[in-house]
């Protein structure tokens, strides 16, 4: 019935549909990462008046023998291990909450999801006003009350044990909200009826969860995993303003030692080097996430 | 019994969880009213979320010590440009992907998705390196041109032209319309939630954007506010109260077009897990 336009008839036309974005793509995401693969091999310095020449796996090497790089991909770890699972938890908790349809309901979902639109440099300086210390700081007062006055005030973000704990709760306030929505969009998604067979098989409010909730979310969870854990990785902005990597270096990452070769030392090839150990850390979660997500498939 | 009981519960976890989320921002919002030196001293206390004898000069200040007004609007081109173009650029792409056939499209489709996976992490340096090269430090095209295609953008705006059925634009053919015209006034308006989500998404990312801009400005004339607002909290004296008017005056737009358009928000963000 309707012909079909040739193959070489619609090639300019899509060209040009294409072209810009394939252009942009091109030009300022594959060459940039393709030049960082480049560069990690070499001994590249902005303002050095030594020429440019490979050097083979130096960077890599040196950048593994660095304690204080090892530091930091220990502290991005540390990070994600603790804030994937507790800000996952936490949706789920505000999801299932929200989801019971109560009256006002959607006023909390809003100021779950409040947080969001903030931006995380913003968040940041807030959260310093939070953590100041000696006991008449926010988050000190609010502990003490809580513990009925057992809490002695601590200097949160200058105490090498809860500098990185404390960043992982203000990013978790942030973040939670995106999570909580997609979630949320996941469970409005399960049909009624699976619910009411299980009322029929006599199932009681836990088992619905453990055996229609949870298997019938898993794709929601294992997405908001995934991105929460690649969010993670590039944890920098609240590094940046709130800690500088301090005290003791509890609190640097991947992302803060790479801007840090750039601008306090200019080796841009050690900082492609720490790109690249950056990359392979979000290749290997995305292989793992897709794999997980393919055994999903197959399985139901 | 049961029921209300239950109820009960429920809602004092919600308003338990929601003091939690509400209370930094309160606290921001009083304190941005109060005198300086009172933000620090009741921020112990419940007085940190009421602000008595409240008072403007916080903002007026921010003015005074700040140009607030160049940072926002640099924000604000900053951020309309990248998300202005990115519609227009990435929903074409993405329509020739859906619907065109061409040589090299499945390759050139492959890459996309292969780029989508890079967050902008792995390209920082290389191409802080470049800017550097061709002397596009301190600029507008530096934080704006590189970020208008956007490959999650393009995959987002594919997922929704493939949904839509293909009757609508073979009456359009048949009638000789040619591709621009059919995707200007057919598919478009029936993409109307696919916009919205990806302008929400780029909105929301490049009006919060931290890192790039700190690597690239200079000086404060191209400075978005994220960057602006870091700045101003190391800028001596320490005053907490134009610290919280400038975050106010900063979050404020956004937060006013999030409540008054939050379903499309909320879905918007939802939209989001669709590639999961």
């Amino acid at each position: 019935m309707s012909r079909r336009p040739g193959f070489g008839n619609q090639t300019p036309i899509a060209l040009l549909l294409a072209g810009p974005a394939l252009a942009g793509l091109f030009l300022f995401y594959l060459i940039p990462f393709l030049t960082a693969l480049l560069l990690a091999f070499t001994n590249l310095r902005l303002g050095s008046p030594l020429p440019v020449t490979f050097v083979g796996l130096t960077q890599f090497r040196r950048i593994f023998t660095d304690p204080d790089f090892l530091h930091a991909v220990a502290n991005t770890l540390t990070f994600a291990a603790a804030v994937v699972p507790l800000q996952t938890l936490l949706a789920l908790g505000l999801a299932l909450l929200v989801n019971r349809g109560l009256r006002g309901t959607v006023i909390f979902r809003t100021l779950f999801f409040m947080p969001v639109v903030f931006p995380m440099s913003l968040v940041a300086v807030v959260w310093i006003l939070i953590y100041a210390p000696g006991p008449g700081g926010m988050m000190n007062a609010g502990i003490d009350l809580l513990t009925g006055g057992w809490w002695t005030a601590r200097d949160f973000l200058r105490d090498p044990l809860l500098a990185l704990p404390s960043i992982m709760l203000l990013s978790i306030w942030q973040g939670t909200g995106f999570q909580m929505v997609i979630l949320l969009a996941g469970l409005q998604g399960i049909p009624e009826s699976l619910y009411e067979a299980a009322a029929l098989d006599g199932a009681g409010a836990w088992q619905c969860f453990r055996h229609v909730t949870l298997p019938q979310l898993r794709r929601p969870i294992a997405f908001v995993m995934f991105v929460t854990t690649i969010l993670a990785f590039r944890l920098f902005d609240q590094v940046q303003i709130m800690t500088r990597g301090g005290p003791d270096n509890a609190t640097t990452t991947v992302m803060y030692e790479t801007v840090q070769a750039v601008f306090a030392r200019q080796q841009v090839s050690r900082a492609s080097a720490m790109t690249v150990v950056f990359f392979v850390l979000v290749l290997g979660v995305t292989w793992i996430q897709r794999r997980l997500s393919h055994r999903g498939q197959e399985a139901s | 019994m049961k029921r209300i009981l239950a109820a009960a519960v429920t809602y004092a976890a919600l308003g338990a969880l929601a003091f939690a989320f509400a209370a930094p921002v309160a606290m921001m919002v009083a304190g941005s009213l109060k005198p300086d030196e009172r933000v620090l001293v009741e921020a112990g206390t419940a007085a940190a979320f009421f602000p008595a004898g409240a008072s403007l000069q916080n903002y007026a200040d921010v003015f005074a010590r700040t140009e607030f007004h160049r940072f926002f609007f640099n924000s604000l081109f900053i951020t309309g440009s990248i998300v202005v173009s990115g519609l227009l650029v990435n929903s074409l792409a993405a329509y020739a992907f859906a619907r065109l056939q061409w040589r090299g499209r499945d390759l050139c489709f492959n890459l996309v998705l292969a780029i989508m996976i890079l967050p902008f992490e792995t390209i920082a340096v290389p191409l802080f390196y470049g800017i550097s090269i061709f002397g596009l430090r301190d600029t507008y095209t530096a934080q704006i041109l590189p970020f208008i295609a956007n490959a999650f953008s393009i995959v987002l705006f594919y997922t929704f032209f493939v949904g839509l059925p293909r009757e609508l634009e073979e009456a359009a053919r048949l009638d000789g319309a040619g591709t621009l015209r059919i995707f200007f006034s057919i598919i478009a308006p029936n993409a109307k939630p696919v916009f919205a989500s990806a302008a929400i998404l780029s909105f929301l990312m490049w009006w919060g954007a931290y890192l790039w801009p700190m690597m690239v400005t200079i000086g404060p004339a191209k400075r978005p506010l994220p960057v602006a607002i870091a700045s101003f909290y190391t800028l001596p004296p320490l005053q907490w109260g134009d610290i919280l008017a400038f975050g106010v005056m900063m979050v404020a737009p956004v937060l006013l077009v999030f409540l008054i358009f939050q379903r499309g928000f909320v879905r918007g963000v939802a939209a989001s897990a669709v590639k999961g």
